[in-house]
């Protein structure tokens, strides 16, 4: 498959990501906040860094680049979107995924190797995942408590909308130690934990992110 | 040159951390009797002409849209007459 992998001004993890996607047996595609067409891919990942340097709120001036026009749409007809970190952040300000991500409950920006379970493994980025299987990822964030109001909550768990939960103490005070959350169809996810990096023994956190970018068998499924 | 002013706050319910350092300062640099501290933004409009319904309308649907994240913050608009 062709996985596109989006740079606006200020990400830092696109070249990681791109990696990442060769590494799960895709082609990786670079796409530019500026254009216009997806180029044909069949997938895309919105990476982690800091577009626009943050300013106003995190994501909130990236929802409006063009691709990301294209991206929405594209959400809609099925296509499966990952956001990472910064491109979670910037799925909540599209309202493509509910709730907000704020600031780290004790202010202090994360960096480590971070305890999760998988607990959603019916979209295209978690098949590769057993429910409830554990896993260790890197986590770096400054902006990462996942909020959102109780009824949203609620629906959440009920919907089975939940992708990953943090294990262990909640590192951003994240509601419900949510790390990552689908739309309801399960084609966009958005993660807080960066699994681009940790796709390689020689470095980061173990291979433990490789599942998110196998894709595989699963696109079929969700374009039907 | 008419300005219009929209306070973005974070909602009442959503925590906020930066105000609660804030809170947390006051005490070590000797301020006391603060009760509680909530950190917003404000934003300085400067808008061409008379500010009309239409304008502000304008500015409410800016302040939804992009200055303010209804998800997370309140905002309030109001106009600066000037000084």
């Amino acid at each position: 498959m062709k996985v596109g992998v989006v740079t606006f001004p200020g990400s830092l993890d696109d070249v990681d990501a791109q990696r990442a996607v060769r590494l799960g047996g895709h082609e990786a595609v670079a796409l530019w906040h500026g254009d216009h067409d997806l180029r044909g891919v069949d997938a895309v990942v919105l990476p982690g860094g800091f577009s626009y340097g943050d300013y106003l709120r995190c994501g909130a001036i990236s929802r409006f680049s063009p691709v990301m026009t294209e991206v929405v749409e594209a959400a809609g007809r099925g296509m499966p979107v990952l956001g990472i970190c910064n491109g979670f952040q910037i799925l909540c300000e599209s309202h493509l995924l509910p709730g907000a991500l704020i600031r780290n409950q004790r202010q202090k920006f994360l960096c480590l190797d971070q305890r999760l379970r998988i607990e959603r493994t019916d979209t295209p980025w978690t098949a590769a995942y057993a429910e409830g299987q554990e896993v260790v990822i890197a986590l770096k964030n400054g902006e990462g408590a996942f909020v959102a109001d109780d009824e949203t909550l609620d629906r959440l768990e009920g919907e089975g909308q939940v992708v990953a939960r943090y294990l262990g103490e909640n590192p951003n005070g994240s509601l419900r130690d949510i790390a990552g959350i689908s739309n309801e169809r399960g084609n966009v996810v958005g993660l807080m934990p960066h699994p681009e990096h940790s796709v390689e023994e020689l470095c980061g956190t173990g291979t433990d992110g490789l599942g998110f970018f196998a894709l595989a068998t699963l696109a079929a499924e969700v374009f039907a | 040159m008419p300005r219009v002013v929209v306070d973005v706050m974070p909602k009442p319910e959503i925590l906020d951390p930066q105000g609660k350092a804030v809170l947390g300062a006051l005490p070590r640099l000797g301020f006391s009797g603060v009760t509680d501290v909530r950190q917003g933004k404000r934003f300085e409009l400067e808008v061409e002409g008379e500010v009309t319904d239409a304008v502000l309308a304008d500015v409410n649907r800016m302040a939804e849209t992009l200055l303010s994240n209804p998800v997370i913050e309140s905002y309030t608009v109001r106009v600066e007459q000037d000084a």
